[in-house]
């Protein structure tokens, strides 16, 4: 069953430009272009686009903030924008660069303060609380005001926050975005673990690959408010980068190796790269013909970053 | 009805978290209260009572009014327009309540810390030092009181519509200096509705804002009660009303012509 459906989604912004004193011009920025996607139950999605790629703005249509100008979409069988109030019990919404908690509280008094906005039964709400305290380690800071706590801090206190009424879909806009490695990494396995052990459905909109690469097997990339891409993330790295690089550790240093169909584009001492192509050779059999000419003591295979890819994408597109 | 309860008590606790600006509040509020003192009573020595406030009707009205300023709140309110303005109104979107609702409540919750401290502070500090007039019964007291809760509904009616403009206005801190001053003028907060011309009296006491400020004053010095009293507090719960209308109307348009500003 799909939780998320949109078909030929598609929003427009007015916006008026000043110039001179009373003249200004009317401009139609088309920020979300005919998007159409879905995501089955328990899918974790990344939704992946440069800065003003148009992932806020179909976020805020998904969770029926926003009205679309054409085009349709359900939500957990809603129809968002028509039914945001009841739409709202089922998802979790965390918007990176806001907040969903009650600055001057303490962050325990805004958890309690949901629990009675979402009508959650107590132990139900205590239960999920004490999960996520222990995961987020939140322990030490329930007490303390949100203003005061930090950016990571507070991040975890916002998947918390969306998490207490056991939403059946999560919406994440940026959640890692400002965030340092160790808070991220916190995040992220939080998130993982969410998804494998909730079956939540999760569609986390980012612009930073790490978080896709670590949590989802699909993405959906847009660009310019259109869907781009739609697949896989190996799919993607095979149809955009269909090389890989072979780097082999040799006993002695020598002259660059030369083996038919693959091209030695690095050496360094006794280590060499060598570029290849996936359907020319799979990783272990250039194994075997190196194997055949040289003797390795290690090696590894390095994956184009997907970082790099995206970039090939965009470049392509234009 | 418990949700709202909890709502009021976390905008009681929200507000109660900046003592600083409470105190500072409350110090202005009080210096103010000798200057206007002193400035009626120079106008009432002068000229005998004016639209038949005496010396000690002035002195209730003036620590009153000064009581009231934190309370009613009806002037520069504007944290819902900021959170429209800077488009963290999409969070309070994603919730299970509706927006009018929720802020009607923390705005309640707002009043009761202000009445704790900036409300009562003043009126204890101009009742102990002066001679005022204090209502004769225990009804009239309780008239005064059901009026103050009449006025904050209103109050916040009016604001809640000023602070939805950020919808359609970018210059939206224009309109917010409209209403202030009208707050100002047509409350009777600047001198008593009784001192203007007849014309006058009659547009302001039939206005919303008469409801903020004079009507309370009204019960309390007596000078509306009995019939009258019932006529003022009637009107203040039909205003309070009318604007919760307007406000609701003002906020459906107001979503489907949203546009949540920022990432
Ligand atoms: N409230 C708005 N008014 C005018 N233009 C907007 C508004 N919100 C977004 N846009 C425009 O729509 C496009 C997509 O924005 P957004 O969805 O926020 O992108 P992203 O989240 O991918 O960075 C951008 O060009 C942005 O300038
Ligand atoms: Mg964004």
């Amino acid at each position: 069953m799909n939780v998320v459906e949109t078909h030929g989604l598609t929003k427009n912004f007015v916006v008026y430009e000043r110039n001179g004193l009373i003249r200004r011009t009317r401009e139609v920025r088309t920020a979300v272009a005919d998007v159409s996607f879905s995501v089955a139950a328990g899918e974790m999605v990344g939704y992946v686009g440069p800065n003003g790629a148009g992932k806020s703005t179909t976020v805020k249509i998904l969770t029926g903030i926003l009205v679309p100008d054409a085009g349709t979409c359900s939500v957990a069988g809603f129809v968002p924008h028509k039914r945001r109030l009841e739409l709202a019990r089922r998802i979790g919404v965390v918007f990176g660069q806001r907040s969903n908690l009650w600055w001057d509280l303490p962050l325990i008094e805004s958890f309690d303060l949901l629990r009675h906005l979402y009508r959650v039964d107590h132990q139900k709400h205590q239960a999920n609380l004490d999960e996520c305290v222990e995961r987020l380690a939140l322990e030490d800071v329930l007490k303390t005001p949100v203003r005061q706590l930090s950016l990571g801090q507070r991040m975890r206190g916002e998947l918390t926050a969306a998490l207490l009424h056991g939403p059946t879909v999560l919406f994440l806009d940026e959640p890692t975005i400002g965030l340092d490695v160790v808070s991220k990494a916190a995040v992220r396995d939080f998130l993982a673990d969410l998804n494998r052990d909730r079956n939540t459905t999760v569609l986390l909109t980012t612009h930073d690959l790490d978080d896709i690469e670590r949590l989802c097997k699909r993405l959906l990339i847009i660009d310019h408010g259109t869907v781009i891409y739609d697949g896989g993330l190996n799919e993607l790295r095979d149809e955009y980068e269909p090389y890989r690089t072979l780097v082999v550790d040799l006993v002695t240093s020598g002259s660059p190796l030369a083996i038919d169909g693959a091209e030695t584009v690095k050496v360094d001492g006794p280590r060499q790269w060598l570029r290849f192509h996936r359907d020319r050779y799979s990783a272990s059999e250039l194994i075997n013909r190196v194997g055949e000419v040289a003797e390795i003591r290690d090696l590894t295979i390095e994956e184009p970053d997907i970082e790099s890819v995206v970039a090939k994408i965009y470049t392509r597109q234009t | 009805m418990l949700l709202d309860a909890h709502l009021i008590l976390a905008g009681f606790r929200s507000y109660a978290t900046y003592r600083a600006a409470t105190i500072a509040g409350l110090f202005t509020n009080i210096v103010f209260g000798f200057l206007r003192g002193a400035i009626l009573l120079a106008a009432i020595r002068q000229a005998g009572d004016i639209g038949g406030y005496s010396t000690t009707d002035a002195l209730a009205y003036v620590w009153l009014t000064q009581g009231l300023i934190a309370v009613i709140a009806i002037w520069n309110w504007n944290e819902l327009a900021l959170r429209i303005e800077s488009g963290d109104i999409a969070t309070d979107l994603t919730r299970p309540i509706d927006p009018q609702r929720y802020w009607l409540a923390r705005d309640f919750g707002r009043a009761a810390y202000a009445l704790c401290i900036r409300g009562i502070g003043p009126v204890a500090v101009g009742f102990v030092l002066f001679d005022v007039t204090v209502p004769p019964d225990v009804w009239q007291w309780m008239s005064f009181v059901v009026s103050v809760a009449l006025a904050v509904w209103i109050s916040f009616g009016l604001r809640f519509i000023v602070n939805l403009a950020p919808i359609w206005l970018r210059d939206w801190r224009g309109a917010l200096i409209v209403s202030n001053v009208l707050a100002t003028l047509m409350s009777g907060f600047l001198m008593p509705i009784a001192w203007f011309p007849h014309w006058a009296r009659v547009v302001m006491h039939a206005l919303p804002w008469a409801g903020t400020t004079q009507a309370p004053i009204d019960v309390f010095l007596g000078k509306a009660s009995g019939p009258s009293g019932i006529a003022t507090i009637g009107l203040q719960a039909a205003w309070g009303f009318a604007l919760f209308v307007c406000g609701r109307f003002a906020l459906i348009a107001g979503t489907r012509k949203l546009v949540v500003h920022g990432g």
